[in-house]
């Protein structure tokens, strides 16, 4: 049995992300492969003509979801009751593991096989079923990588994106024996042969297993289908082969209709991999007599979903679909990768998700999360559901304030304000100018800042800081009548900046 | 038209040049611009910070100094940006009705630089003239909340004699970021270290953009590396002319 790691411990983004910027091998791999996706998602987006409507489409269809939610969810377990399929409510993660390992251990399995999910990961499955003695397969091949290196998953959608394939086959050559047929000893860092090594090694699970265990991508409320999106099969023979099949899917992954997928099916693909249609799609209803798993169960998962409902500026992350295309265009999850962030969902997304999931002020790392971010709005950009991450994530940062407000104020609360009470008028300031221009005359006589203690060192460690001017434009409008009167700037001209 | 000019505090208290050039610039077009001195700033600042009901009274003192102009221009594309988007939430926290009346009605009139000359005054060609290797790094406030568009850069090509070269990967953040250049001091770092590469590998002697916030953070990058890069706001260089070129 494989252990599986968890994000348990993971120090708070700047200080985690401070690190990942040392590994070189890491910022080569996150760099080749964020931009290799974010090129081919360009490339796919930019020819349809009505990418701007699937969008506007896809995102008031998540709002109708939640705007409805109670109602289209008592139609989905009615639907999904009438096709023949269990229905489980999970308010937490607790909850819905013990529903799967109760329903594995009725099974009398000591092993499932499992199609790549992200609910799965945020509630910790694999986790709980190990220690129920259960072993977990994960079948997808990044989760596979991630899984037989002792690993973390550091992207939605690749989670060994932080790997190389020179990293991957020293992976198998060494793990795949422990957890069952081993790699060929002379295995190369081949594409082809990889995923051939990945092949023969999960066959023999694949025909084994008893039990499967999925997520969903959509859960259609009218039908009671439900419909998972994959490249590389391994989640079709996990959703046919297997006696039992049990899919933990998040409450917000539903659509009404069938005819909704139309969207959905065309702006997932290309904004995830990039691709106008994805290799597999899997949908099933219930039961099919002599065709499939035989046992059907759905758990539906809350674990806060209902808390993120009741947030009205925080609700359209609810929206999302778990393509990926924020963090493939995220400078900041390029430079850092998916462990930093300390969380299944990382990157733009899960800066706004996993505290909203997990609860402001909880820990220092959840609070670091909202600030791991420029603002630059790329991610809102490329969001095929509309997600406007930038503003939820300055919401969360009034969170976070808002939650260390009543104890001893620090210097940052200090500092804002000292800044409010001096911009809250004109002559204020100007004063705060004076005395700043005062300090260059004297201090930074060639007006550039050099290298300060802490905490200006926070900037002026890898950067010049100009120094601020000795007359404020403010002073020299009135010196001069707004230049009516100039008789030249007392000012030397920034370094750098001057003109030749 | 009553026209203001807004400088904001970052202008008005680190880069009076650009302030000085927007002036220069807007007088040059006929444009008589006043500066109403009770002005101070946006309050993006407290806002993107987390402290939103402190950016109240910088967002009252806003209105208070521009309301009734037909116009209020800003050489910042992230400070009007920050009055288009944010100004309306600040005042919703208020709870004041008169302050939130104030904003929408202010709101409109406010423009970025590129946008006043473009769309208000309805000019390209301002008569400039500067002779140099320039490259533009486009700022994503002003491309991805304002939508300015290619008008810096029209602005830039009806300027005689200068030489505009392309910024490889242009459209990627500078990771300056407002308080985030501090809380996550290397990530930013690490932002702006590839956004420098490119200005230098373009080859251009001016880096040129239309907020000083983004040319403080790559500039302070371009002199520790004495890259002998010059970083310019896009005012400056429309308020040259041959005479001072």
């Amino acid at each position: 049995m494989i252990q599986t790691r968890t994000f348990l411990g993971i120090p708070p983004f700047p200080v985690a992300a401070k690190k990942a910027l040392a590994d070189s091998q890491l910022r080569g791999n996150m760099h080749h492969a964020t931009h290799t996706i974010r090129t081919k998602r360009a490339r796919v987006t930019a020819e349809l003509p009505d990418w701007e409507q699937l969008r506007v489409a896809g995102a008031d269809i998540k709002d109708d979801v939640m705007a409805n939610m109670g109602r289209y969810l008592e139609q989905l377990e009615e639907s999904l009751t009438e096709a023949g399929a269990s229905v489980h409510w999970a308010r937490d993660a607790a909850e819905a593991n013990q529903i799967v390992i109760d329903i594995a251990r009725r099974h009398k399995v000591d092993e499932v096989v499992k199609v790549k999910s992200m609910a799965t990961g945020e509630i910790e499955l694999n986790t709980a079923m190990e220690e129920a003695g259960i072993s977990v397969w994960e079948t997808d091949l990044a989760e596979l990588i991630v899984q037989l290196g002792h690993d973390l998953p550091s992207h939605i959608l690749v989670p060994a994106i932080h790997r190389n394939r020179s990293e991957v086959r020293e992976i198998f050559l060494r793990e795949m024996g422990k957890a069952g047929m081993p790699a060929a000893a002379d295995l190369s860092d081949e594409p082809a042969e990889l995923a051939g090594a990945a092949r023969r090694h999960l066959r023999e699970k694949f025909l084994r297993a008893k039990v499967a265990v999925s997520g969903a991508n959509f859960m259609v409320a009218d039908t009671g289908t439900l419909v998972v999106v994959e490249s590389e099969g391994n989640g079709r023979m996990c959703l046919t082969l297997p006696e039992v099949l049990i899919s933990v899917v998040g409450i917000e992954k539903m659509v009404p209709t069938w005819k909704d997928l139309e969207v959905f099916l065309q702006l997932l693909p290309r904004s995830a991999t990039g691709e106008r249609m994805n290799p597999y799609t899997s949908t099933w209803t219930g039961v099919t007599p002599g065709d499939g798993p035989q046992e059907v169960h759905v758990v539906l998962l809350d674990n806060n979903r209902t808390k993120v409902l009741a947030d009205e500026a925080g609700r359209q992350a609810l929206r999302c679909i778990r393509c990926s295309a924020c963090l493939n265009v995220c400078p900041v999850y390029e430079r850092v990768g998916g462990h930093a962030y300390g969380s299944i969902y990382p990157g733009p997304i899960g800066a706004i998700l996993t505290p909203m999931l997990k609860g402001v002020g909880t820990s220092k790392q959840i609070d670091s999360l909202p600030f791991a971010s420029s603002l630059c709005g790329v991610c809102y950009e490329v969001c095929p559901v509309r997600i406007n991450i930038p503003e939820v994530l300055v919401h969360l940062r009034e969170a976070v304030v808002e939650s260390h407000r009543g104890g001893v104020p620090g210097t940052l609360m200090t500092t804002m304000k000292g800044a409010s009470w001096l911009l809250g008028g004109g002559w204020r300031l100007g004063l705060l100018q004076k005395t700043a221009g005062l300090s260059t005359r004297v201090l930074w006589k060639n007006g550039m800042i050099g290298r300060m203690p802490r905490p200006m060192s926070r900037w002026t460690d890898a950067r010049d800081c100009p120094a601020p001017a000795r007359e404020s434009f403010r002073a020299w409008w009135k010196r001069t009548d707004g230049g009516r009167k100039d008789t030249g700037s007392s000012n030397t001209p920034r370094k750098g900046t001057d003109q030749k | 038209m009553k026209v203001a000019l807004f400088v904001t505090c970052l202008n008005d208290t680190m880069f009076p040049s650009t302030g000085q050039a927007t002036v220069k610039l807007l007088n040059r077009l006929g444009v008589d611009v006043e500066f109403p001195t009770a002005q101070t700033c946006c309050g993006q600042m407290h806002v993107n910070s987390g402290y939103v009901p402190e950016a109240i009274p910088v967002v009252r003192a806003f209105v208070d100094a521009f309301a009734g102009y037909d116009a209020v221009v800003a050489p910042s594309g992230s400070c009007v940006a920050s009055a288009r988007e944010q100004h309306k939430i600040v005042a919703a926290r208020s709870g004041d009705r008169a302050l939130m009346g104030a904003v929408e009605a202010l709101t409109p009139h406010v423009y970025e630089l590129s946008e006043f000359l473009i769309d208000v005054l309805g000019k390209e060609d301002v008569g400039a003239y500067f002779p140099h290797r320039v490259t533009m790094h486009p700022t994503c406030h002003s491309t991805r909340l304002l939508g300015v568009g290619d008008r810096p850069e029209r602005l830039l090509r009806a300027v005689r004699g200068i030489t505009l070269i392309d910024l490889p990967a242009a459209e990627e953040c500078c990771g300056f970021g407002g308080t985030f250049s501090l809380k996550n001091p290397d990530v930013s770092v690490a932002m702006g270290s590839d956004k420098a590469r490119h200005v230098r590998e373009s080859g251009a002697e001016v880096l040129v953009a239309g907020d000083n916030s983004c040319l403080m953070h790559i500039g302070g990058l371009l002199t520790r590396q004495q890259a002998g890069i010059r970083v310019m706001h896009l005012a400056e260089i429309l308020a040259s002319t041959e005479e001072v070129a």
